[in-house]
């Protein structure tokens, strides 16, 4: 890839930069779930690698966090984006080198950022860990180049009309971009105090909302009807999507900090426009399961299929707890609790990553034109994340309940720590599991690329036969 | 353009995603900034400096450019005896907190105050200042403001810091920043929730508590108790050596890391810590072997450690 980076643009294959960033998310992602076991099993058994600094609890937990957000959902959306953004175009990228070079950049700037995170230079800010220096850094080296290659892209396009998927994804890049750069404001201007802290959340709350989850779902868009050749059910339900992401996904930000001194009216207001998330989740989970009418065969023997449709159903879970656990009557008992930690790993682990698994997947096979190297390898690091995620889910969720009663009544803290002990060591075991299926995955695109089979001019990947 | 046939989307999205932000941004903010700050709110913002994360001053977070508080119960120009006094002693150079350089953030009555009877725009940076808490109203209202005691009482820095001596100097500002950096608050909220945490952990934090703080650490998912008022629950800095140096010796069934090296190398004679040593001898006292598990190192006068009991023991 690095051969390219002072190429003329023309000279460079198209896709170049969509590989660079599959195989990088790829790489984030088995060391950021590495990162992630390693945490967990500290949290089972305290004294496992102690006494040192920076391999302490507090030094490592954040940038296992930031390694999988920025890393490996980011890069896979990115890789998504420079993909799927021309070919609903029907045009090339719009510069194949700002895309290789926005690669290096973000490849560079997210290593030196979590180095410094690692020894400790933190803002003190949760997901806006990283110290301004760093922010900078993203917003101009990262997200707006990103922004403009796609944008770029979707004006050069040789289609009239723009489908649902890029919608999604010009939105996405100019939401995420104003997202971030207000968010970091306070560390910028020092703004202080209350105000600060609920930018934090107004920064985390929008992340997800206007970046993480439009764009899962803008990649699943494209797969299920590319993938099993049926149209999309509905171009209008999609138009409903999209338009109460934005205008209900944006507003909820004070649910996250419930139980702190914010005005109330914030706290009602967040709490209604939270329920309201059950709007753009339910239009699209109906959307894409209508779509697979006729071809249901594909999501056991399709492995594109089956990652996007399981990251589909996932949201309906996620959705369900998301809309309600932040309402008053819900929200006393849960939060802060081992329950909202299951919640996350559903929405990036679960959700999301599934639907980004397939995206890798599947761009990395055309791009490269080569048949994955093995199904088998790919059923594998299917069900070794599913199920890893689902006793990780599972024993937080226990965990989480047990800590919302240990709340409520007054245990001393401790025996809430003894009765949690064995779900710390379920969810290391469920993390190790993950960790070990991108090992295997990152093995098995490495083999795509080197021995897979050729894929003929004109041909999809799925539609050829795999061989192991 | 090729968007033209999307004007209209293009439009509504604008007015969509300015209102939202309309609503949760603009509207907050001034609804937070009416409220003035109160005595809790003032004596973190003293006492923690200018910013508790990475900053200029102090980049790689070892606690450096942070104010010191100072327990007074003597004025320190005239030795005349007082009712004790928190003092936040800024020594040259070390940045005021966001209330003496912007006086807005205090919030109505305490902006006013304390730039008329505090007079906190004399203090200066270059040549230090000390600053005390004082009680006045304003408009009926009993309100709580900065007072540059450099310039009102005549203390100057050096004077407050050889009254108190090492023994009242507090450095809580530098514990924050290693509160921040070690990541206490990944498991330790400090953020007693409204609901039901009253009786355990105490009375949840109000809106004026928090004007100049940055960041304000909450934490969001506790696996630890809340810490907003440790220091009133336990004051005991026995206690808190021994948990800080390995939690297991006052706790068997904790999952906190060990904090040990934040002693350094050094303890409080000078002497080098045999971190080896200890942690066979303590080996050999969880194995059973031996009756009692060694002693912790007391610690120097300029440890880490030092910084973050001081940070902790202040939460009140």
């Amino acid at each position: 890839m690095l051969k390219y980076l002072f190429k003329r643009n023309e000279d460079i294959p198209p896709g170049t930069a969509a590989v660079f960033f599959g195989f990088s998310s790829i790489m984030w992602f088995v060391i950021g779930t590495g990162l992630g076991s390693f945490n967990a099993a500290k949290l089972a058994f305290p004294d496992f690698v102690t006494g040192t600094e920076l391999f302490s609890f507090g030094h490592m937990r954040q940038v296992h966090v930031l390694a999988v957000i920025f890393g490996w959902i980011s890069m896979a959306f990115a890789m998504a984006m420079m993909y799927i953004t021309p070919a609903l175009g029907n045009t090339k990228l719009w510069s194949e080198k700002l895309g290789v070079w926005n690669c290096l950049l973000w490849n560079i700037g997210l290593s030196l950022g979590l180095t410094l995170l690692w020894f400790g230079m933190s803002s003190g800010r949760e997901y806006s860990d990283f110290p301004w220096v760093i922010d900078l850094y993203i917003a101009a080296f990262m997200a707006l180049p990103l922004a403009f290659n796609v944008w770029m892209t979707i004006i050069t396009r040789r289609t009239q009309g723009i489908y649902t998927t890029n919608w999604f994804f010009g939105a996405s890049v100019f939401m995420v971009a104003i997202v971030f750069i207000v968010g970091n404001s306070p560390e910028w201007f020092s703004l202080t105090g209350l105000s600060e802290a609920y930018m934090t959340w107004w920064f985390a709350h929008n992340v997800l909302g206007l970046w993480i989850t439009p764009v899962a779902a803008a990649i699943a868009y494209y797969t299920v009807p590319k993938v099993t050749g049926n149209p999309l059910y509905s171009h209008r339900i999609g138009h409903l999507h999209f338009w109460s992401v934005v205008v209900f996904y944006s507003t909820p930000a004070a649910h996250h900090l419930m139980s702190a001194p914010l005005p109330e009216w914030l706290k009602s207001f967040a709490s209604v426009e939270g329920v309201l998330i059950l709007v753009p989740a339910i239009a699209f989970v109906s959307n894409l399961l209508l779509t697979m009418t006729g071809k249901w065969h594909m999501f056991v023997e399709n492995v594109e299929i089956k990652f996007t449709i399981t990251g589909v159903m996932l949201a309906i879970p996620l959705n369900m707890q998301g809309g309600f656990q932040q309402t008053r009557a819900i929200n006393w008992y849960v939060h802060g609790t081992g329950w909202i930690v299951a919640h996350a790993h559903l929405a990036l682990l679960g959700f999301s990553t599934f639907l980004e698994g397939a995206a890798v997947y599947y761009g990395l096979q055309t791009l490269l034109r080569r048949k994955l190297y093995s199904l088998s390898l790919a059923n594998f690091h299917f069900w070794f994340l599913l199920i890893g995620f689902a006793i990780y889910w599972i024993s937080m969720t226990i965990a989480g309940l047990i800590q919302g009663a240990g709340k409520i009544y007054e245990v001393p803290y401790i025996d809430v720590v003894i009765a949690e002990h064995p779900y710390m060591i379920a969810r290391w075991i469920g993390g190790t599991m993950v960790f070990t299926g991108n090992l295997v995955w990152l093995y098995n695109m490495y083999m795509t690329a080197k021995a897979g089979t050729e894929i003929p001019e004109g041909r999809l990947p799925h539609e050829l036969a795999y061989e192991r | 353009m090729a968007f033209r046939e999307y004007k209209v989307g293009a439009r509504l999205f604008g007015v969509a995603l300015g209102g939202s932000m309309l609503i949760t941004l603009y509207l907050p903010t001034v609804d937070m900034t009416s409220v003035a700050v109160t005595e809790t709110g003032l004596t973190k913002q003293l006492s923690y400096g200018h910013v508790s994360g990475f900053s200029y001053e102090d980049p790689f977070l070892r606690g450096d450019g942070k104010p010191k508080t100072v327990t007074l119960n003597k004025d320190p120009s005239t030795h005349a005896d007082m009712e004790t006094v928190q003092a936040y002693v800024y020594e040259p150079g070390i940045k005021f907190p966001s209330g003496i350089i912007h006086p807005r953030t205090l919030g109505p009555g305490a902006t006013e105050l304390s730039l008329e009877k505090g007079k906190i725009e004399d203090a200066n940076m270059d040549d230090g200042a000390v600053f005390v808490i004082s009680r006045g109203t304003s408009k009926g209202e009993t309100v709580f403001y900065i007072e540059n005691a450099t310039a009102t009482r005549g203390w100057k820095y050096d004077q407050v810091l050889s009254a108190g001596g090492d023994a009242n100097t507090h450095y809580v500002g530098s514990g924050k920043i290693m509160f921040v950096r070690e990541g206490c608050w990944w498991c330790h909220t400090l953020l007693p929730e409204q609901t039901q945490d009253w009786q355990y952990f105490g009375v949840p934090p109000r809106l004026g508590d928090y004007n100049g703080e940055s960041p304000t650490a909450f934490g969001s998912d506790r696996k630890a108790p809340d810490l907003l008022h440790v220091g009133s629950r336990n004051s005991s800095k026995e206690w808190m050596m021994m948990h800080f140096f390995n939690p297991r010796l006052v706790q068997p069934h904790s999952i906190m890391p060990r904090y040990d090296y934040l002693w350094g190398d050094k303890d409080a004679d000078g002497k080098s810590i045999d971190f080896d040593g200890w942690r066979a001898a303590y080996n050999d006292y969880a194995a059973g072997d031996t009756l009692t598990p060694p002693d912790v190192p007391s610690y120097a006068s300029n440890s880490e450690i030092r910084y973050l009991m001081d940070f902790i023991l202040s939460l009140k």
